[in-house]
């Protein structure tokens, strides 16, 4: 009798394990924003625009976009005109395929090139007010549109490499994104939700940071977490992640700026 | 750039409780914490906010190191008449920010 016993919890152990061999990616009707993971208190700082802090760095990057910069002295106004018709869709889109490096570039890249190629301005440096400010005003003329990145064909190698990315182990926690966020996102992890990982509201306010952030800062907290070396912000690996990620999260609508805990 | 975000209804009947909500950009940097060198960074905070309406002082508050950066108070007044209110913030190394926003009372 004991080796049926052994049998039986053998195969009991191969069925437990089965969801952490093989990620299942998550089926688009049961996928969800992490803005219906929030408790109403934070939901409701995020639907107020005069609560949401982020509001605070759209304001300033409506006043970046019109000011004249650089040699050239152009504002971002003097090509794109008003954002609010140039630029709607544009966030969604992102990232987007460049043709002078050859790959994805994110939005906080091609605000970068466009200072450097057409305003001949210094670029911006990551996480800082400005070009955090600038982001989230360009991004929040896509609200409420759908998310539609990773459509372009020249894009389809960068897709898989960021998805070969969000399933490697990696860390001496020798987790994968997909661990978390495929697998095990209707449970928590010390009291938070896990969360899917969509990243339809960046930049966005993270009460945490106290301050707004963008989807690499957010990435690169991921993988200090599970004790991996975190790719630095610009990264093309990070790029090519958020590219997955946006393209996993096609078709629900932008948030920008969201309020998460 | 862009520092208060203030949120008063456009009209009220009189006699009316209004919620008035402010949010205002701010570091709110406690004064207890290290560099990576060690150093102390110096505390820089706002200190006051008040709320005057048609010149008569209707709120006030006093802020300290644990309150979060960008803060946002929200409080209850009787719309009694209209006019403006005048919002003020006052911090650390000369921090002082005003807005204003006006309400129709019928």
């Amino acid at each position: 009798m004991r080796w049926i016993g052994t049998i039986a919890l053998a195969t009991l152990l191969n069925v437990a394990c089965v969801p952490f061999l093989f990620a299942v990616e998550i089926p688009p009707d049961q996928r969800r924003s992490g803005f219906s993971f929030m408790a109403p208190d934070n939901q409701a700082i995020q639907n107020d625009d005069t609560a949401n802090p982020g509001m605070l760095w759209v304001l300033d990057g409506e006043a970046l976009w019109k000011s004249k910069i650089g040699a050239a002295d152009k504002s971002c106004a003097d090509c794109h005109n008003d954002a609010s018709s140039s630029m709607r869709g544009v966030a969604a889109r992102y990232p987007a395929f460049d043709t002078k490096p050859g790959r994805p570039v994110n939005l906080e890249q091609r605000i970068n090139l466009c200072r450097a190629d057409h305003q001949q301005a210094t670029p911006l440096a990551y996480e800082s007010r400005d070009l955090l400010a600038l982001t989230a005003f360009v991004a929040q003329q896509s609200r409420g549109m759908p998310i539609e990145a990773g459509a372009d064909p020249q894009l389809e190698p960068f897709v898989a490499k960021g998805r070969e990315l969000f399933m490697r182990r990696q860390g001496q926690l020798n987790l994968s994104c997909a661990n978390c966020h495929d697998d095990n996102w209707d449970k928590r992890l010390a009291g938070s939700a896990v969360t899917q990982g969509h990243p339809t509201g960046y930049p966005l306010y993270r009460l945490e940071w106290q301050s707004l952030g963008s989807l690499q800062r957010r990435l690169r907290a991921c993988i200090f977490g599970i004790r991996a070396q975190p790719y630095d912000i610009g990264a093309p690996e990070l790029v090519e992640l958020e590219l997955y990620l946006m393209s996993r999260a096609r078709g629900m609508p932008m948030e920008t700026p969201a309020v998460r805990p | 750039m862009a520092s208060a975000l203030i949120n008063v209804p456009k009209k009220a009947k009189r006699g009316d409780v209004i919620e008035i909500k402010t949010l205002m950009s701010h570091i709110m940097e406690t004064g207890f914490r290290h560099t990576a060198t060690g150093e102390l960074i110096p505390r820089d905070i706002i200190t006051s906010f008040s709320c005057r309406y048609n010149g008569e002082e209707i709120f006030r508050a006093d802020l300290f190191p644990a309150i979060s950066a960008n803060p946002f108070i929200a409080f209850f007044t009787t719309a009694t008449e209209s006019g403006t209110f005048e919002f003020s913030w006052i911090g650390d190394r000369g921090f002082s920010e005003t807005a204003s926003a006006s309400i129709i009372v019928e």
